[in-house]
């Protein structure tokens, strides 16, 4: 006779398991209703009282710079702060592609139904049905709010505004703004963040970093930040905090992000008890730029508008080193277009991206380091003339050109993908409440609308509707109990967090090692991209849960931070930011571990079809994970995920 | 490539400041300019010098973070930003001098890291169309002839990085400052605050020390963005529309 031990995720020599998460307070009745509900049953304030009530708002970005803006002009007290010189810097502003938006302008069969059925199957069912409604009827006030601000949307000669389709749907829901939308949008919500500023209702803080959360009695009541340009190490305390931090993908070093974007807020947030949820979820584009060389610090992206026209293909030899005009067409391999005959080129991104790295890693790979594959448009070039490519591409050919030296309309571009979205976040509930009371957590730091696939198009949406539609209706409804007994600066949860950064900046610059910085989060990146990148497997995300903590340790005992505390000082800031990456990105590792299923962006190669497809594992692996912290191990919480109106299904491209 | 360097040194506003030389080796010439400061940062970092501190965040000529004056010329000899500059762009051997934005209306804060937080307070005198959240109406009962759409958009793309104003031999911001004139003023949404608007942005302009215009267009031949210089004619237009109608 045998016993059977109860069966135990390899992954759980990593971390704990607590109790599921039952209640993520979305209101139930027919989904339609669910956010009208909430909205009449949220307490409201009395405008005369709003001003007695205080908020602070980490980020600048669309989710922040909006709610700093709609909170402020609602009467509450606010302080926002960035650290940008300006807070119209915020990485926002690079989104080229557009916003959805479910207007159904094209009369083509588009509909708030259908935007969040296209989110939720695109997310792959690891969303919340209550929360993707809400984003899609909140689109259309977007576009509306938007276009009141001035924001210079693209319109059609008759004068009213323009759509395209994106992303793979079949219906043009697009708004945009040239390839600049996030630059337009943004600055839409700068301005009504500086036109708040004016009127006095928000205290700006640029150049202020956020390094700790205080709470008090249970409620998040305050934050520490450093003020950068001076060092001092500043306390703010106020009767809520909203983070709208932005994502986390410089863990991979190598990103599409700004240099500076950062995980610094939202993981001092997860140690002070925050929830982190599906952190192994990150986005990875297949159209963009090239490593060139080691120093290179950042990685361009390139619409995915590309793959419309251009034929993407390697050389059938290993390491040819030919130029691409020297191989003939019989020796080349057009992949795509004979894996997936039905898609060819235009497969969705996860997979484009996968099968580039099988080519890459096949030795087929052109350009610097073999970490490429062409992406030609001669066929198109003879097909429709240059003039037509140009009309529709030059910008990107431009961009391509500048980076480069090389000329795109005579030899084919090369393209590789890169890290360029983080769908994981801190855990938040239907009101974007974080299990910590008085945390609330908008725009791509929470982790709540994508579920394990972002659409293209949907980030600029979500961190608007988080801040100027959903946030200042379930804020309200907190506040309305404040104000909160004031927490004096001497009060010991204050005063244990501003001693525990000091002693941080300290630490960090006493070590006085021999490794620099960069070179320390460039290491990283490589282990998260090798090991926690296109494809997961157990062997290799437990090789790389020992290898970040061996480097975190040699971190904390090599590192060289110049300088002193009290200066404009880029290297501690880096340093700080660094750190905590060492510690999430362990946390991915473990997340990836547990999660023995291929879902959106994240695929575990023991976990495939036949074809090599994403297989997911909806009996076992149908929920969130909300990891808590703890000094030895985490404990993962799992909340349940139901679908009530959408059926799951699978995908297939072939 | 081998190059030198000789960059502006100033640890902190009341500093002094001196230019001071570094060689850098191995240069790639497929390196953007910001990434041959990371290099040669390290390179300090390692022999316990202080790195060199400039701004730059999206290194896609996007954010309007980074900006230096490169060899006399703000962003450099290319018409980008200075992320989007690369070395293939000089000679091997070059000897290339690079200072910040120098304008007495954006003090130094360190090295070629400059404040320009006085053009965050002329968009807080009116750079904005006044529409609370929540009250718009329907975006598309209010058409906009596409080109007037299409012109504001132009006058939008700025970035707001102070290229303009480090050109200009008078400091002036007046380009900036014109941009947001003709995108709002171009909208039928902002006709309303159209008169207000440019009387407080000059207003503030002046204010925060940023020189007057005398129409010398450095500022628009070195803005990567291309913002044209007839946005300032529509702008002294304007002005003077709102001040005849005794608004100021």
């Amino acid at each position: 006779m045998t016993i059977t031990e109860p069966y135990k995720n390899p992954s759980e020599q990593f971390h704990a398991v607590g109790d599921d998460i039952h209640d993520a307070k979305a209101p139930t009745g027919p989904i339609e209703k669910r956010w009208d509900d909430r909205k009449f049953n949220a307490k409201l304030v009395n405008p005369a009282n709003r001003r007695k009530l205080s908020v602070l708002v980490v980020g600048t970005g669309l989710a922040g710079a909006s709610a700093a803006a709609t909170l402020g002009e609602a009467g509450y007290h606010v302080k926002s702060f960035c650290y940008q010189d300006s807070p119209r810097r915020a990485h926002s502003i690079a989104a080229q592609g557009g916003i959805n938006a479910a207007k159904n302008y094209r009369n083509d069969g588009d509909s708030i139904y259908r935007l969040f059925y296209d989110t939720v199957k695109g997310g792959d069912f690891r969303a919340r049905e209550s929360n993707v409604y809400r984003l899609a009827q909140v689109s259309v006030n977007i576009i509306d709010q938007c276009v009141a601000q001035g924001v210079p949307f693209a319109r059609e000669y008759g004068g009213l505004l323009d759509n395209r389709s994106f992303g793979g749907v079949q219906v043009s829901r697009t708004f945009y703004a040239r390839g600049q939308t996030g630059q337009q949008l943004l600055i839409g919500a700068y301005q009504a963040l500086e036109r708040q500023i004016a009127a006095g209702t928000v205290e700006m803080n640029t150049r202020h970093e956020m390094l700790e959360l205080i709470m008090v009695d249970d409620r998040a009541r305050g934050i520490i930040v450093r003020d950068m340009v001076t060092g001092e190490i500043e306390t703010h305390t106020a009767d809520a905090v909203v983070l709208a931090s932005g994502g986390y993908g410089n863990v991979f070093f190598l990103s599409t992000n700004a240099m500076g974007c950062n995980t610094t807020a939202t993981w001092r947030a997860h140690r002070k008890g925050a929830y982190f949820a599906n952190p192994c979820y990150t986005q990875i584009h297949p159209t963009c730029i090239p490593v060139s060389g080691d120093y290179q610090s950042k990685l361009t992206l390139m619409s995915e508008s590309l793959r419309n026209d251009g034929r993407i293909w390697v050389p059938k030899k290993m390491n040819d080193e030919r130029l691409a005009s020297e191989i003939p067409e019989d020796e080349r391999d057009y992949y795509l277009e004979r894996i997936y005959p039905a898609f060819g080129n235009l497969v969705p991104r996860d997979i484009a991206s996968r099968a580039a790295k099988y080519q890459c890693d096949a030795g087929k790979g052109v350009g610097p380091g073999g970490l490429g594959v062409y992406l030609d448009f001669a066929d198109a070039i003879d097909r429709l003339g240059r003039p037509a490519v140009e009309a529709k591409y030059g910008n990107l050919f431009d961009m391509y050109a500048q980076i480069t030296g090389e000329d795109p309309y005579s030899e084919p571009m090369r393209i590789y993908p890169a890290v360029h979205y983080t769908m994981g976040g801190l855990w938040v509930d239907y009101d974007l409440q974080s299990n910590l009371t008085g945390l609330f957590v908008t725009g791509e730091a929470n982790f709540s609308e994508h579920g394990a696939n972002r659409l293209g198009a949907s980030a600029l949406m979500q961190g608007l509707a988080d801040g100027y539609f959903v946030l200042p209706y379930t804020l309200a409804n907190y506040l309305a109990d404040g104000p909160y007994d004031k927490v004096d600066h001497d009060h010991p949860a204050v005063v244990e967090a501003k001693q525990a950064v000091e002693e941080r900046i300290t630490t960090l610059l006493a070590i006085n090692g021999t490794r620099t910085v960069d070179s320390y989060h460039k290491e990283l990146g490589q282990i998260m991209w090798d090991y926690c990148g296109m494809e997961r497997t157990e062997e290799g995300l437990t090789k790389a849960i020992g290898m970040i903590r061996d480097l975190k340790t040699d971190f904390w005992a090599n590192v060289k931070v110049t300088g002193v505390n009290e200066e404009l000082n880029q290297t501690l800031e880096r340093a700080g930011r660094v750190a905590d990456f060492f510690e999430l990105g362990e946390l991915m590792c473990i997340d990836a571990l547990n999660r023995r299923e291929s879902c959106g962006g994240h695929f575990r190669a023991e976990s495939q079809t036949e074809d090599g497809e994403a297989l997911r594992h909806d009996d076992e692996f149908a929920y969130v994970s909300a990891w808590e912290y703890g000094d030895k191990q985490p404990t993962l919480h799992k909340e349940p995920l139901e679908y009530e109106y959408v059926e799951m299904k699978s995908r297939s491209y072939k | 490539m081998n190059i030198t360097v000789r960059v502006w040194r100033q640890k902190n506003a009341d500093d002094k400041g001196k230019m001071v030389t570094y060689g850098v080796e191995n240069v790639s010439e497929h390196m953007s300019f910001l990434e041959m400061l990371d290099v040669l940062n390290e390179q300090l970092t390692l022999s316990g010098d202080d790195p060199i501190a400039f701004d730059h965040d999206c290194r896609e000529g996007i954010c309007g973070a980074c900006g230096v004056v490169i060899n006399g010329q703000a962003h450099g000899p290319q018409t980008t930003t200075t992320c989007q500059l690369h070395m293939r762009s000089f000679e091997d051997g070059a000897v290339i001098d690079i200072e910040p934005w120098r304008a007495g209306a954006f003090p130094v804060v360190k090295d070629l890291v400059v404040d320009r937080g006085a053009f965050d307070r002329i968009i807080q005198a009116g750079g904005f169309i006044s529409a609370p959240t929540g009250s718009a109406p329907e975006a598309n009962n209010l058409p906009v002839p596409k080109e007037d759409a299409d012109h504001a958009f132009e006058s939008a793309t700025c970035i707001g990085c102070g290229a303009c104003v480090a050109a200009c031999p008078n400091g002036s911001g007046m380009l900036f400052t014109a941009a947001k004139i003709t995108h709002l003023g171009l909208l039928p949404q902002g006709q309303p605050e159209r008169d207000s608007r440019v009387i407080g942005m000059i207003e503030q302009h002046d204010h925060e020390g940023f020189g007057g215009c005398t129409n010398i267009g450095e500022c628009t031949s070195s803005c990567p963005k291309g913002i044209p210089l007839d946005t300032i004619s529509r702008l002294n237009r304007d002005l003077l529309g709102a001040l005849a109608k005794g608004k100021a």
